[in-house]
């Protein structure tokens, strides 16, 4: 409950909405237990005195009263949408706030779908609760309470079979209630557990194909089918018993007005209008009451939902900001001090140990190492897509988490390994970089990455429609825009983690010239190819996370070690 | 309770029902009793309420207390019946509902297990997972709630328009003009809200692909500073799916108080002629005061049903989609050669013929490709005698992947032959080629349960000693034993708690102990320590040991030791022959080599 709490906060303005929508509802319920009263009166004091006019008046009171009711019912249904929809996008907006702010430990706790289903459907039963809930949670508590009071001023008497039968449908529903929450949540864990079967059967699929083991699993999917079976089968046999039960209640009630009733009529103590008019009374009061039952079993539905989206708004970034950032980057000069890195904390190895380098601004560097070696981590703690775990990584002297994340990132240029480029075209794409860039700007930026022959090539040119994950490009292709997009940025450090892989090496050799043009701008190039990394300042040589060799070209083939060892493999024949 | 009307609405009405119908004809018993328990409830219901009339005239004309106490214990008995009634019929239908929704998942599930890998290729899980969450769900929910209620409210509004035509058939008339009001107004709501669902479902996909995109696309958001853009951008389309959501629901919410203001309408305009008719002594007061009771009854089931063929209607679009796919080609299998395995010789079984399994394998000319304007592989021949080792190499894309996927038929070739033993694969089943190829993938997928479990996911009747053996083999054993629960350790989450490297080690240990014939590696590029790098190039030098092996290469060592190395580019085998040659041909292969590895 306390999470639902906690959503409820987020309304904001639409908690308006809500607070008018309740009232009207409240309003609506009056008008629905004012005819009644009426409609006694109409055939107590009209029929039964053949007053015509009488008649004629009730009459008008009791269409005015439905006018009314509809009028209020109608502007309900308009604020209580509002109120729902404008909830659900308020929650679903903080929590891609808060998702943007995560840091990758963070969002590595979650499945992407997950998360995803976090922000959708988890809000859609959430919205559903207002949809369908808020009318009986108002409806219920104002007709029990006027119904008692105009059942009260109808007949004393007859009102006390009410309150004594009342409370018991009450405890009864309640009961059920409470008995079905906890069987609910078991039978959504043992949904998670059908669709976790369906998961990995969906995810190895291949190895399942490949060992031919789809009899082994739709025997593995029949236990848990069947668990759901009987899980369910539980659950719902005891949440549909309110039903009958609510029904014996109801009908002891209109039997007991009945007899009671039927008693008073014989000692002339009561009208026979004012009976009928009790009997709908009861009849509307104890199925409001009904409908509060259903309202508490999709509250205990939305309360898992309302807690999922909880563990996302609950959830801190394990990256912040100090309190008074710096927002300027005076000098780029980087030093790893002592730093090492591990990519979960229960981890057994460091990913990076004890690196110290030291990169003086505007030099070129080039690292190497083999898979798992820590070269994509070590320049990824530069920029802080993720934190040292001890020592610290400085820019300018500065150690990067003084930075403001902004300052830092808007520096620091990364094309990284696993690039991605979004829906949308091309100067769309591009604009990432630099959001105000002339075309003149997009254009001598494409052609320092070397994409500006075959961009020429597209007909659209720059407007060309990249469609989801920029799958109209060729690899290569993809990524020397990735590399113009991270050149328009301007950046003073600029890192390119294996980024011309996919690009034929005449033009790796015209984007390296060509970025070797840059002046004062320090470059970092990962690569796993000698001959990219030949004439940089500084070559620095990862091995198992720990800096191997460090020194030029010359010096590390000086030196006999793993450097030279590469450059002899790839380099066997003479020819570079 | 107003539902959510889905947008979704069945295309094929008639059938989708009649397929829903034999699921249910499973159980028709039941739900021949459900049907019989519905409507006497109903009509228990009704009579009752009908009691209140006589009682009261009793009462009024002067039938005393014998009379009411009469009135009253008939009246009971028939309230009591009501509710065992729908005691009855309520405890039946949720077993019974939940007895369709498992015969329906079973069939789903098994279907999906006969359908081509291309399937699983071209549709995104999270689609193929939805039929499993919503579309189930809807078809449960629509069966133990929507089944019963159809009925009793369609019976509840032709018992109580009966009734109200038995009590007093003028009044009756105006009525029924109101129940036509009432009809009207929630189909033209319905229509209008339907409208605004679609577009609101359409907006919600669009937010939902939004954030797939970004959310994978998290790394590059944060290296651009581009986080204020992107909440914009998702602003702008959170606001749309407010503002649909919020006109679909509008009209949706406006149903139930337009009903109800229609009801008490009807019921003032009834109680005015009707006590027009008790002056003129047309009628009885009680006759009224019974027949107001009908009409204020009469509302709700009216709106019930509505709402319930409304739901009814969008849970069958997902019953629909279910039954697609149930109805989907399941992957062809034609082929009619066994495999017969002893201890350790295996044999196919060609009619009468019995070829020992050799484990030779043959491409001639083949050509593939996954959609038709995209030829992927050209004019491929290779050929891999018993024990011999060939090696794919090439640049993403080339194709490697593809030849493999071919062997073991996940995709059936266009043009050419691929034999197997001097038999074409399409003769063989399915079932016993695969058996007959042991397969090593890139990313290695483990399944809840213990790494034993896992292992022996290879054979399922091996022994433990089996399990142990083939670890060992694999070289995973050491590193089993060293886990605190050692091989009853349980894996969780697709094995998150083991690293890259020791999943690998699992998949071989696997492949070790199925101990096929044949084996088709594709090697992990992943990155993995030293350590564990050095203990799975042994493993799976282990495992090749005696077989016939197609290996996507990615390690040295296994290129170098390859009886014949295949360099694809474009789809094309482009050079062919073994390391020493291949080097001295200084061609692609050659820049290849000596570009693509990095230390080791």
């Amino acid at each position: 409950m306390t999470n639902i709490g906690k959503l409820i906060k987020l309304m904001g303005p639409y908690k308006k909405d809500l607070v008018i929508a309740c009232l009207l509802v409240a309003i609506e319920t009056g008008f629905e237990l004012i005819i009644p009263t009426m409609m006694a009166d109409l055939i107590d004091n009209g029929i039964a005195n053949a007053d015509t006019a009488y008649m004629l008046g009730k009459g008008m009171q009791m269409a005015i009263c439905a006018l009314l009711a509809l009028a209020t019912g109608l502007t309900y249904a308009r604020f209580a949408a509002r109120a729902a929809y404008g909830w659900g996008a308020a929650i679903r907006e903080k929590e891609y706030e808060n998702l943007q702010a995560f840091a990758f430990s963070n969002i590595d706790k979650y499945e992407t779908s997950s998360l995803i289903t976090r922000l959708t459907s988890d809000i859609t039963v959430m919205q559903n609760t207002i949809n369908n809930g808020l009318r009986p949670l108002v409806r219920a508590p104002v007709m029990l309470v006027l119904g008692l009071l105009f059942s009260f001023s109808m007949n004393g008497e007859l009102a006390i079979t009410f309150i004594i039968l009342t409370p018991i449908l009450g405890i009864v529903l309640f009961t059920i209630v409470r008995r079905v929450a906890p069987m609910y949540s078991i039978m959504q864990k043992t949904v998670d557990d059908l669709n976790s079967v369906v998961e990995e059967n969906l995810r190895a699929i291949r190895t399942v194909k490949a060992f031919v083991r789809g009899e082994y699993e739709e025997e593995k999917f029949g236990k848990v089918n069947e668990k759901l079976c009987q899980t369910a089968s539980r659950t719902n046999s005891m949440a549909v018993l309110n039903m009958p039960l609510f029904q014996a209640v109801m009908y002891t009630c209109v039997l007991s007005l009945m007899f009671f009733g039927g008693l008073m009529i014989l000692n002339a103590k009561l009208q026979v209008g004012e009976l009928t008019g009790f009997l709908s009374y009861v009849m509307q009061v104890l199925n409001s009451m009904m409908m509060l039952s259903n309202v508490f079993l999709l509250l205990s539905r939305s309360l898992a939902s309302a807690a999922r989206i909880s563990s996302v708004l609950d959830e801190v970034p394990d990256m912040k900001e100090t309190e008074a950032p710096i927002t300027k980057m005076k000098s780029w000069d980087i030093e790893f001090r002592n730093a090492s890195f591990r990519y979960s904390s229960d981890a057994s190895v460091d990913t990076l140990s004890h690196i110290n380098i030291k990169i003086p601004q505007g030099h070129t560097i080039g690292i190497l190492g083999g898979t798992g070696s820590g070269k994509s981590s070590l320049v990824q703690l530069i920029d802080r897509l993720y934190d040292a775990e001890e020592g610290e990584v400085l820019i300018g002297g500065i150690n990067v988490k003084d930075y403001s994340l902004y300052t830092l990132r808007e520096n620091v240029a990364m094309v990284l390994q696993k690039n991605l480029l979004f829906s949308g075209t091309i100067r769309d794409n591009l604009k990432w970089g630099n959001k105000d860039a002339s075309d003149e700007e997009l254009w001598e930026a494409v052609d320092k990455a070397g994409a500006g022959e075959f961009l020429r090539h597209f007909p659209l040119g720059l407007d060309t429609d990249l469609g989801q994950g920029g799958v109209n490009v060729s690899g290569g292709q993809k990524q020397r825009l990735c590399i113009a997009r991270a050149l328009l940025k301007n950046p003073k450090i600029i890192i390119f983690d294996d980024s011309t892989s996919a690009v034929d090496s005449a033009t790796e050799t015209l984007i390296r010239n060509n970025l070797h043009k840059l002046k004062g701008i320090t470059k970092i190039f990962i690569a796993q190819r000698i001959s990219s990394v030949i004439d940089a300042d500084t070559i620095i040589v990862l091995h198992d996370g720990k800096v191997a060799e460090t020194g030029t070209h010359s010096s590390l083939m000086a030196e006999n070690g793993i450097y030279k060892e590469i450059y002899e493999s790839q380099m066997k024949g003479g020819v570079l | 309770m107003p539902r959510i009307v889905s947008a979704k609405k069945p295309k094929n009405l008639s059938y989708t029902v009649k397929r829903l119908l034999s699921y249910m004809g499973r159980h028709s018993i039941s739900l021949l009793l459900v049907a019989l328990l519905v409507i006497m409830s109903v009509l228990c219901n009704l009579l009752g309420t009908y009691m209140i009339s006589p009682v009261i005239d009793g009462l009024v004309s002067g039938g005393g207390k014998a009379s009411l106490y009469k009135g009253v214990a008939i009246t009971a008995v028939i309230y009591i019946i009501g509710v065992l009634a729908a005691f009855g019929y309520s405890q039946i239908m949720a077993r019974a509902s939940q007895k369709i929704v498992f015969d329906i998942r079973k069939d789903l599930f098994t279907h999906m297990q006969t359908l081509p890998l291309k399937f699983f290729d071209t549709h995104q899980h999270g689609f193929i997972m939805s039929y499993y969450t919503n579309d189930t769900d809807t078809v449960s929910d629509a069966l133990s709630n929507s089944f019963s209620a159809v009925i009793k409210n369609g019976f509840q509004i032709l018992g109580t328009m009966t009734m109200l035509i038995i009590l007093n058939w003028r009044l009756s008339l105006i009525v029924t003009i109101s129940y036509f009001c009432m009809f009207l107004y929630v189909r033209f709501s319905a229509k209008k809200s339907k409208g605004y669902y679609s577009k609101q479902q359409k907006s919600l996909g669009a937010l939902d692909g939004y954030m797939q995109e970004m959310v994978a696309g998290q790394k590059v958001i944060k290296v651009f500073n581009h986080e204020k853009e992107n909440l914009e951008g998702f602003r702008e389309k959170n606001k749309e799916l407010q503002a649909m959501g919020t006109a679909a629901q509008t009209y949706a919410s406006t149903m139930i108080p337009a009903v109800v203001s229609i009801s008490f309408l009807t019921y003032m305009i009834v109680s005015l002629f009707g006590g027009f008719m008790v002056l003129n002594g047309i009628t009885t007061l009680g006759a009224l005061a019974s027949y107001l009771v009908f009409v204020r009854q009469a509302a709700a089931p009216i709106n019930q049903f509505t709402q319930q063929s409304n739901f009814l209607l969008s849970s069958l679009a997902g019953a629909e989609r279910i039954f697609e796919l149930i109805d989907t080609e399941p992957e062809e299998d034609e082929g009619n050669v066994t495999l017969t395995r002893m201890d350790d010789s295996w044999a196919w079984n060609d009619g009468d013929r019995e070829i020992p399994l050799r484990g030779d394998v043959r491409f001639f000319n083949v050509d593939f490709s996954y959609d038709k304007n995209h030829q992927i592989l050209h004019d491929i021949s290779l050929y891999a005698k018993p024990g011999q080792k060939i090696a794919f190499v090439g640049s993403t894309g080339a194709g490697k992947t593809t030849i493999t996927n071919l062997i073991n038929r996940f995709y059936d070739i266009e043009k050419g032959e691929i034999i197997f033993d001097g038999i074409d694969i399409r003769r063989i089943r399915k079932k016993d080629l695969r058996e007959a190829l042991g397969m090593v993938l890139q990313d290695t997928h483990l399944f809840t349960g213990t790494i034993r479990d896992n292992i022996r996911y290879g054979r399922l009747e091996a022994t433990d000693a089996e399990v142990e053996e083939a670890a060992a083999i694999a070289n995973a054993d050491s590193f089993i034993r060293r886990l605190p629960k050692g091989y009853d350790t349980m894996i969780i989450d697709d094995g998150a708690n083991l690293s890259a490297g020791q999943r690998q080690l699992l998949a071989i240990a696997r492949a070790a102990v199925a101990n096929p014939p044949v084996l088709i590696l594709d090697e992990a590029t992943s990155n993995i320590d030293t350590r564990t790098e050095d203990l799975i190039e042994k493993g799976m030098d282990r495992l090749m040991e005696g077989r016939t092996v197609f290996v996507i290469a990615h390690r040295l060592s296994t290129v170098r030791n390859a009886d014949a190395i295949m360099v694809l580019e474009n789809g094309r085998i482009i050079e062919r022959g073994n390391h020493n040659e291949l080097i001295a041909l200084h061609g692609r292969y050659y820049d290849l080599y000596t570009g693509m590895f990095e230390l080791s």
